[in-house]
């Protein structure tokens, strides 16, 4: 089996619309969780959310290609050309376009054209729906824009596991080029979330905090919704390495696993064991890790189980662990959220900067032995981190990455 | 003269529909183009048949969609199924519909 490295990242979310833009964010631990730029009529009960604000479509795309590309696709399609240029990947007639898979991830696929059509049919009584409705909502359009835009021919598909849809592309993503079925891959995910009906159906829920949310914070009262999109170039290493490419990151573990519980509760045995396989997948001991990325959604559920998971995991190590939340600052993006969180993994470990888990107040029983990294990055030499996303429905999946050596 | 200025009218207003929804100047759509010639493929079809549905207030048939490969062929289906609505509508008594 091969070494599998990171070449290439992109990213576009609120924290900016480059990977250059939302690091800079993300070590000055400032929040982009916002008052939405449209309250609703009547008024969403839900008043904050990460936007992706003064994103222009004109300015990456012609007004023709936009007829086929909702907002999720054009976020996928953004980053993945960062993540490609920065890889120096070149994909023309020879076989690496055949040997070069695209995998993404996403929890909705085209909200936003749905909603059209179902306003026109069951508001404005309209029986005609565009035709381009198909096109534009199927959850692989942004995979299969990327394909035809930049002539990759191998493998592209699209997974669609809620919250870990992206964790779940990029370990398929890593298992691929590391069984050697593929030279290369782009991974990662999108969403595009600030659609009136998706708004209405997260305020039924009562899981999203009324201003910011405070991941692992005492006084936290749920999640905040954020869009987005981040993809990342994963490569044979030996490929990388011959042809002179600046390795990032190694991914170099990957598990999976299902609570078989609850649809929408949570329970530690499902994390555990995926954090577990995945440190089993890279050969690592839990002693060996030195960061993670949390799934830290901060609803009251989730970073009671997530903590608890850790502890079962990595013992008395858990300790000196650092955990941090970066949804605090960018938000909980659905399907892109692996992937947003694994750029900033990557970036962590390229650097030697943890960012912080932002609009932190105090500790409580969840977090109350634990370092959460609270408000300010911090500087760390770290070797190996571990990425969570934790689904509706159950689904677990926990990635493993090491410093580029 | 009146009618052939409604025929102006009709392709000038089909003419549009296809320039807008192919989000191309007004000006590249000629009467005789063919949609080869204005890289209008399978998908961009259905989409121009759908606005001029919209815009005419017609129903066009499936099988009149696989012909249309013109700009004339588009604006004399249009030109047709708006007569045959007009015809129907003749032939509806005061009150029945």
């Amino acid at each position: 089996m091969t070494r599998v490295a990171v070449t290439g990242l992109g990213l576009v979310c609120a924290l900016g619309e480059n990977v250059a833009e939302c690091w800079q964010t993300l070590c000055q631990g400032e929040t982009r969780i916002l008052p939405l730029a449209d309250p609703g009529n009547p008024p969403y009960k839900i008043r904050c959310g990460a936007e992706v604000r003064g994103f222009e479509p004109l300015k990456h795309f012609s007004e023709k290609d936009l007829l086929l590309l909702e907002r999720f696709a054009q976020f996928a399609t953004v980053a993945a050309r960062e993540a490609i240029a920065q890889s120096g990947l070149r994909f023309g007639s020879d076989h690496l376009s055949d040997e070069t898979a695209i995998i993404t991830g996403t929890s909705l696929g085209g909200q936003f054209t749905e909603e059209e059509g179902y306003k026109r049919l069951y508001k404005e009584g309209n029986s005609r729906v565009s035709p381009l409705t198909i096109p534009r909502t199927m959850s692989n359009a942004g995979a299969s824009r990327i394909s035809l835009e930049f002539g990759i021919r191998g493998p592209v598909y699209t997974i669609s596991t809620a919250c870990s849809s992206s964790n779940h592309a990029l370990g398929q993503a890593f298992w691929l080029v590391r069984s050697g079925q593929v030279k290369a891959a782009i991974a990662g995910g999108s969403e595009a979330v600030f659609a009136e009906g998706l708004l209405r159906a997260w305020e039924a829920m009562r899981v999203v905090a009324p201003d910011v949310c405070r991941p692992f914070s005492a006084d936290r009262k749920g999640l905040s919704l954020g869009e987005g999109g981040a993809m990342l170039v994963l490569e044979n290493w030996a490929h990388a390495q011959a042809r002179g490419a600046d390795i990032l990151a190694e991914i170099c573990g990957f598990g999976m696993s299902s609570d078989a519980y609850h649809i929408t509760q949570p329970s530690p045995e499902g994390p555990v064991k995926a954090m577990q396989w995945a440190l089993r997948d890279a050969s690592c001991c839990p002693a060996q890790v030195n960061y993670i990325n949390a799934h830290g959604t901060g609803t009251q559920v989730n970073d009671a189980i997530e903590t608890e998971a850790i502890r079962t995991v990595f013992g008395e190590n858990a300790k000196r662990l650092l955990i941090s939340s970066t949804k605090s600052m960018h938000g909980h993006t659905l399907g892109a959220a692996g992937a947003l969180e694994a750029v900033a993994t990557v970036l962590t470990l390229k650097y030697g900067i943890v960012p912080p888990t932002a609009n932190f107040t105090a500790p409580d029983q969840s977090s109350r032995d634990l370092d959460v990294v609270p408000n300010l990055a911090r500087e760390a030499q770290v070797g190996i981190a571990v990425s969570n996303t934790f689904a509706f429905g159950g689904l677990n999946a926990t990635l493993v990455l090491r410093k580029a050596q | 003269m009146a009618e052939h200025s409604e025929r102006d009218d009709l392709a000038s207003k089909v003419i549009r529909v296809i320039a807008q929804t192919q989000r191309i100047p007004v000006d590249s759509v000629k009467i005789d183009s063919t949609f080869e010639e204005l890289k209008i493929d399978s998908l961009d079809g259905i989409n121009i048949v759908f606005a001029l549905e919209n815009e005419f207030s017609i129903n066009i048939p499936d099988d009149g969609v696989q012909n249309l490969r013109s700009v004339r062929e588009t604006v004399e289906g249009v030109r047709k199924l708006i007569q045959e609505k007009q015809e129907t509508s003749e032939t509806v008594p005061p009150g029945a519909a």
